[in-house]
């Protein structure tokens, strides 16, 4: 399977935007952790902007990048939203209403709380009627994703945003399912019907019988990222895309199964 | 653009109505009700439930005991009844375990279990939710189809979608481009959900649980009765003479309108019902049933009518099966897409249980009672929050 990336957005410490942290991804200015900046949602009544979760404005905030200026009107996208978990600090809201307060949660988180809540959100947003997908497959969320978009990019002939967001668990359950931080990142995806300028994406699966290492990250801090957040298993891939050489990446998917994407550079 | 008919191989459906397929073709020709008065965790919310008996005593052991919540019971005792577990198990020594795709629905995967977690913490002051939360195996989203993984013994591609209540029917229509696109030849699709307490206490926050059992259509509705279930389906695109049934189209759209209230004219409900007509390569005229997603609060199913009745006039039978199962939410579209299969199967028109007085603000044409005759075609309509909609068509094999 084939696929062209058109445009790309990231949000996470220290990578404000995709044009900003392109070059850090590439290895040619250093990574410098900082505090996590996402600007308030657009497209949203203040209501919803208002009750937005942190989840929802880091998906929105990636989407926005990889979405601007690109030619695509968003309201035509199909899109795909890959998450582990969802948002668990709405699951721990609820268990705590009803388990340490006795009460009945309150009605927006539990409406919050589904895994499509936030590509709810974003179709409200951009007004966009095209089917969408919330997708999970624990750590290997991403390939999980980035897997189906191009399923659908290939079988529909259309292009389709791919956002994959984790976000860190409060106090009880971050131990459980502990991540070192929040991370967002969205790929505008073609089919690769018509050549164009930007590099290629070649989809494959591959069995882990063959003991080929999922590909990592150099710098030691965006490794730690890439480690500790599923959402942040894109890194590699979102590197090599900002890049100017051809590579291979290989995703993780399930314990059996990686996801190889050859990326090839703008021809 | 028609699609190629996607053949159901096995299917199979567990819910309060009972396990597998036979107890709930009974119930549903002879209008059997099985809900029952809520009372988990002694939760003071008036409601009524779709239980499925026996899970308790069902924990899962050895190799799958990392599992152990009540989500992957109900998937390990659905995948037992019709053969389904063995069915699978054929599909996979012949053409591969890496050959066939996994793709199952659910809205809450193993909260009950996390739940149970937080109960103790609370009520016995211990340090943190305890050893035996499990995350990964148990919480995650992910768990569901990792345990059905390990229990079929596939290595295929698989993943989990969550799109709420149309999570279920948007597996059919994944695996479907997943074979189209050569990913897998081989797919096992479903849903799966289970009672508790947050998602009861939830609906009743927002005024969408009903302390009567739910009547989908019927003129002062109250809202939703949720239940537990899962239903599976194995699906292939082999062309072949027999007379298995298929997925012959499927559609998908989103409202963008609101997180929990339907768009009001039903427009996105229209969109994805016209693309499962279009990839089915049909007309409405050529649909004999249409399975309502019928949940049972006001908004809901004024929405779907003028949805249905848009798409539909008022010409082709429709009705509501969740008077029976409940909402099983997550599992629903799966659950009511075995449920349409069953009943071209065996000629049976299900009626709307609970519903004596119908909305007369309603057009579509309603069954109310379960009738006996030959449907050749269904169209099952699942939808979900956050205007999530996902429309299914399913027939003979000889239509295919």
């Amino acid at each position: 399977m084939r696929l062209t990336p058109v445009q790309g957005g990231i949000v996470a410490p220290g990578l404000t935007d995709w044009s900003a942290a392109a070059p850090v991804l590439r290895g040619e200015r250093p990574y410098h952790e900082a505090p996590l900046e996402v600007p308030p949602p657009a497209g949203l009544s203040l209501n919803e902007r208002r009750r937005a979760t942190l989840a929802t404005r880091l998906a929105l905030e990636a989407t926005r990048q990889a979405t601007t200026n690109s030619g695509i009107p968003p309201a035509e996208l199909l899109s795909v939203f890959a998450s582990s978990d969802g948002d668990m600090g709405l699951i721990d809201s609820l268990c705590r209403s009803v388990y340490e307060h006795h009460e009945p949660p309150s009605p927006t988180v539990f409406q919050n709380s589904v895994h499509n809540a936030v590509a709810g959100y974003w179709s409200i947003a951009e007004g966009c009627r095209q089917a969408s997908t919330s997708v999970a497959a624990g750590d290997g969320s991403f390939a999980a994703g980035l897997l189906e978009a191009a399923v659908q990019a290939g079988v529909t002939g259309q292009p389709v945003l791919l956002v994959a967001f984790d976000v860190p668990a409060p106090e009880l359950l971050h131990p459980h399912r502990p991540f070192g931080c929040a991370f967002a990142c969205a790929l505008l995806l073609a089919p690769d019907v018509a050549a164009g300028d930007g590099p290629a994406l070649t989809l494959s699966l591959a069995d882990t019988d063959r003991h080929q290492p999922e590909t990592r990250m150099p710098d030691a801090a965006l490794e730690a990222m890439r480690t500790g957040n599923p959402a942040a298993r894109a890194l590699p891939l979102l590197a090599a895309i900002a890049d100017t050489r051809p590579a291979l990446v290989r995703l993780p998917y399930w314990p059996d199964l990686q996801l190889e994407v050859r990326v090839e550079p703008g021809r | 653009m028609p699609i190629a008919p996607a053949r159901i191989r096995a299917a199979t459906v567990t819910t309060a109505l009972g396990q597998g397929r036979g107890p709930h073709i009974e119930a549903l020709a002879a209008m059997r009700p099985a809900l029952r008065p809520g009372d988990l965790d002694a939760v003071p919310v008036p409601c009524w439930v779709g239980v499925v008996d026996g899970l308790d005593e069902r924990p899962l052991d050895g190799a799958l005991a990392p599992f152990d919540c009540r989500n992957n019971r109900l998937a390990a005792l659905a995948l037992e009844e019709d053969g389904f577990a063995g069915r699978v198990q054929a599909a996979r020594e012949r053409r591969g375990a890496g050959r066939i795709g996994l793709f199952l629905g659910t809205s809450t995967s193993g909260i009950r279990h996390t739940e149970h977690c937080y109960r103790h913490h609370f009520q016995r002051g211990t340090p943190g939710l305890g050893a035996d939360l499990r995350f990964p195996t148990t919480h995650a989203y992910v768990s569901v189809a990792d345990f059905c993984r390990c229990r079929l013994g596939l290595r295929g591609p698989a993943m989990v979608i969550s799109t709420a209540c149309s999570s279920g029917a948007k597996t059919f229509a994944a695996a479907h481009r997943a074979l189209a696109a050569g990913l897998c030849d081989a797919a096992v699709v479903g849903g799966v959900d289970t009672l508790c307490t947050t998602t009861l206490m939830g609906f009743h926050a927002l005024g969408l649980l009903s302390p009567t059992p739910c009547a989908p259509w019927s003129a002062g509705r109250t809202g939703i009765s949720i239940g537990e279930g899962a239903a599976f389906a194995l699906l292939d695109l082999d062309s072949d003479d027999g007379d298995d049934p298929a997925l012959l189209g499927y559609g998908e759209s989103d409202d963008a309108h609101h997180i929990t209230t339907p768009h009001p004219d039903g427009a996105g409900a229209v969109q994805a019902m016209r693309a499962a007509l279009s990839t089915a390569g049909l007309t409405a005229g050529d649909i004999d049933y249409v399975n309502l997603h019928g949940t049972g609060t006001p908004a809901n199913d004024r929405s779907e009518d003028l949805a249905v009745t848009a798409v539909f006039g008022d010409t082709v039978p429709a009705s509501a099966t969740k008077g029976w199962t409940g909402h099983t939410l997550g599992a629903s579209g799966a659950v009511e897409a075995v449920l349409s299969l069953l009943c071209i199967e065996a000629g049976l028109v299900p009626g709307t249980l609970n519903t004596d007085t119908v909305d007369p603000d309603l057009s579509a044409p309603l069954v109310r009672r379960s009738q006996r005759r030959t449907i050749d075609r269904v169209l099952s309509n699942a939808f979900g929050f956050a205007g999530n909609n996902c429309a299914l068509v399913l027939g003979r094999g000889s239509c295919a």
